[in-house]
């Protein structure tokens, strides 16, 4: 049977070699970013990042002034055994290993000779982090040495911001919920058929349909660009999904353990608050993740409730705001986007048995 | 499924009902009104504050969720203190009175909100005191028959140039293939995930862009699209690729020669970032195949392919509806990957951005209201599918 298990290894060696592949294709978009991210704000503007893994360049190995050889800059000029004009000098002039390449102006440039050997670009380090990191004025140092004063991104601020959003957009909608849910699982109420009905025909309602109705009651109340605003519309856009999934959970728990809880003489919040929480942690913890990611990265309804004052934006915004207005500008994207991302995917990481717990519970947001 | 708790033995009387009924409708919306004033109350006074940043975060993050919880414990003394007849009658609208309320005033109010404005021209309906209605009729209804256009707002959604790119979009390339591609591409994963050591971690790999926001993955996948020009080494991953093969660099979701085809740039993207979420669905519906079944085929002379296509396929098919209909929901909201990537030009409008567009930047409230009620349409088929559901689990007699 030595050509069934050969026949099986090179099944294995298959699978797991395309699958190590898309897993590549899947990590390389992040891998770059995050790279990038460290780099001198020069070197991602002019080479492309995989420059910081190792690979064969040209490395200046000495410098000629053409003007001490006394050379002609106007004609042919012969240096290191290569005859070529300024021109094709300019351009790059290869021979077998090396290459005479022109830097500067014809007057007074140079004659640099190149060799191809094995180089990383690394010169890695935190500055993009602490440009975009800090507000008001950054010294940030240029490569020739001198510094420059630029004002900073203030992604800290706005890590702050995307904190007191997403702390309270994602504890109070699941506590409204829990008790709604034990509401509708265990307790008698006229109308509890219907409005539990409602509820599930809310789960995939889009939530455009609310934005321009709830941006006019805020404008109102004058909730708009308030955290206090935020925390209502994230609360009221995932109450639906939550109530639904831990009702599910709440419904599903053993009736016994509750009869026996009532016999004792405990009322409902008792039941709730020391029995029905504890035992329902595994569920609030996987819509807590839900709502933390979801809040987390929205964009469209922080863009719409917070509005354009700087002083409450979330994180998501200002990244969006920097793609806006300077969109060039890699070494501030790839540190931003980076920041962005840190804390959900620390969320993400630590909970993942929690995320895809509530994915398979059916959880589809509106 | 029965509910437990003291039942009222005694038939209330007319009064008694007409009383509980006000009692539960005051405080389903007595709840969050109090809630809501005291964190207004709380907000105002911080932000008149001048303390650090992070202590006002602080302050707000514990005002917020503990004056929610106080409130909750308040009324529920408050009602446990009254006769047991009347706690039994009112206790549960402790429970979901507030969740009511604010789905109410979020979502289900909104949505005939939403209708009404849009069957008016670009300011909405007019801003009168509702109870003008009452006391001066005639003039009420002249000032909103003045701005009242009935459907044309929708024959414009379906008629307007821009709309009809970005329902284009959302169908052809949203729908007809973002949709199967990230199905296509999570099955595949979970397929090889399924027969590999390396599962663990390729599937959490693969998973992972799910944690990333719509606009990181906007600034990632510019990145790889960057153009340098003509002559600088290529920095973007993409464009790279083309100038070491020979190729013609562009900018691509702004290459507008091919459009619409370079809607499928941001496609991409889209996959990069949802296929994780099919993949873990169709991975635990694989799990569940029993293993008799496929061993017995193989027993039989089965192919791999054959056993993917006759027996896996068929016995996932649920999910696999599933996984595509969320996909379609989804890729129908469309917004942030589209916005920060392109703003919606060259050809990449989504009935989002135009919603976005109509709604805040162009301020026409009545177009953009009718886009968002197009939006609930599309969804009602879905809506339908879930409470038939509902019925048939039976969960409530």
């Amino acid at each position: 049977m030595k050509s069934a298990s050969s026949q099986k290894l090179s099944n294995t060696l298959l699978v797991n070699g395309i699958l190590g592949l898309i897993v590549l294709l899947w990590l390389i978009p992040v891998i770059g970013v995050f790279a990038s991210s460290f780099r001198d704000r020069f070197d991602i503007q002019t080479t492309p990042w995989w420059n910081v893994l190792p690979h064969r360049d040209w490395v200046a190995t000495k410098t000629i002034n053409p003007r001490e050889l006394g050379l002609d800059t106007n004609g042919p000029m012969t240096v290191e055994g290569v005859t070529a004009t300024f021109e094709e000098m300019r351009a790059g002039v290869e021979q077998g290993d090396t290459r005479l390449i022109w830097i500067g102006t014809r007057p007074i440039g140079k004659i640099q000779v190149q060799e191809k050997q094995w180089v990383t670009s690394a010169n890695l380090n935190l500055e993009n982090y602490r440009q975009v990191l800090l507000g008001k004025s950054v010294q940030i140092k240029l490569a020739d040495g001198t510094t420059q004063t630029v004002r900073g991104d203030d992604f800290s601020g706005s890590l702050l911001n995307s904190l007191t959003v997403t702390i309270p957009a994602t504890i109070i909608p699941i506590l409204i919920a829990a008790f709604a849910a034990y509401g509708f699982a265990w307790m008698n109420f006229p109308g509890r058929r219907f409005w539990f009905i409602v509820v599930v025909a809310l789960l995939v309602v889009p939530l455009q349909i609310a934005l321009v109705p709830v941006l006019r009651d805020f404008a109102s109340l004058d909730l708009n660009g308030t955290f206090l605003g935020i925390w209502l519309a994230h609360t009221g856009f995932g109450l639906p999904l939550a109530t639904y999934l831990l009702f599910n959970y709440i419904s599903g728990l053993p009736r016994e353990t509750l009869e026996a809880a009532f016999i004792d003489g405990a009322s409902h919040f008792t039941i709730f608050t020391r029995l029905i929480l504890p035992l329902s942690v595994p569920a609030l913890a996987s819509f807590a993740i839900f709502q933390f990611l979801w809040v987390w990265n929205d964009y469209l309804v922080a863009l719409i409730i917070l509005g354009p004052d700087p002083n409450v934006r979330v994180v998501t915004m200002t990244l969006a705001s920097i793609v806006g207005s300077r969109g060039q500008d890699w070494h501030l994207l790839t540190a931003g986007a980076f920041i962005s991302m840190l804390i959900p995917l620390v969320v993400f990481f630590g909970l993942q048995r929690y995320f895809v717990r509530g994915l398979l519970a059916g959880s589809v947001k509106g | 499924m029965a509910t437990l708790g003291q039942t009222v033995n005694k038939e209330p009387k007319l009064v008694g009902k007409v009383i509980a009924w006000l009692l539960r409708v005051g405080l389903a919306i007595l709840i969050p009104l109090i809630a809501f004033f005291f964190l207004y109350q709380g907000f105002l006074f911080l932000r008149a504050s001048d303390a650090p940043k992070w202590i006002i975060a602080l302050v707000a993050i514990v005002w917020g969720v503990g004056g929610v919880a106080i409130l909750y414990y308040i009324f529920n003394k408050l009602v446990e203190s009254l006769s047991p007849d009347w706690t039994a009658r009112l206790q549960p609208f402790v429970f979901v009175g507030p969740a009511l309320a604010l789905l109410i005033w979020f979502l289900a109010l909104p949505a005939l909100r939403t209708f009404y404005i849009s069957l008016f021209g670009r300011n909405g309906p007019p801003d009168l005191p509702v109870t003008m209605a009452f006391t001066n009729p005639g003039e009420y209804f002249a000032a909103v028959s003045a701005q009242f256009v009935g459907l044309s707002n929708y024959v414009a959604v379906f008629t307007d140039r821009l709309m009809l790119g970005a329902l284009r979009n959302n169908i052809l390339f949203w729908i007809g293939i973002a949709t199967p591609l990230t199905v296509i591409a999570g099955l595949l994963i979970a397929v090889l995930a399924d027969r590999s050591k390396f599962e663990r971690t390729a599937k959490s790999l693969i998973f992972m862009p799910m944690a990333i926001s719509f606009v990181g993955a906007s600034v990632i996948w510019n990145f790889i699209y960057e153009v340098s020009p003509p002559g600088a080494p290529q920095i973007g991953l993409l464009n790279a690729i083309v100038a070491g093969l020979g190729g013609q660099t562009h900018g691509w979701t702004n290459y507008t020669v091919i459009a619409p085809w370079n809607n499928l740039f941001l496609v991409i993207i889209v996959v990069w970032l949802q296929a994780g979420y099919a993949m873990v669905l169709f991975s635990a519906a694989i799990k569940g195949i029993p293993e008799e079944i496929i061993e017995a085929a193989r027993m039989d002379g089965a192919t791999e392919i054959q056993i993917f296509f006759r027996i896996i396929i068929p016995y996932i098919l649920g999910t696999i509806i599933t996984v595509t209909t969320t996909i379609i929901i989804f890729t129908l909201k469309i917004f942030d990957v589209v916005w920060v990537m392109t703003g919606g030009q060259y050809g990449t409008d989504v009935i989002a951005t135009q919603f976005y567009r109509q709604s805040f930047i162009n301020r026409n409230s009545g177009f953009g209201s009718a886009i968002a009620i197009v939006l609930l349409l599309a969804v009602v088929p879905v809506m339908i599918y879930n409470l038939r559901q509902l019925r048939e689990q039976e969960t409530f007699r």
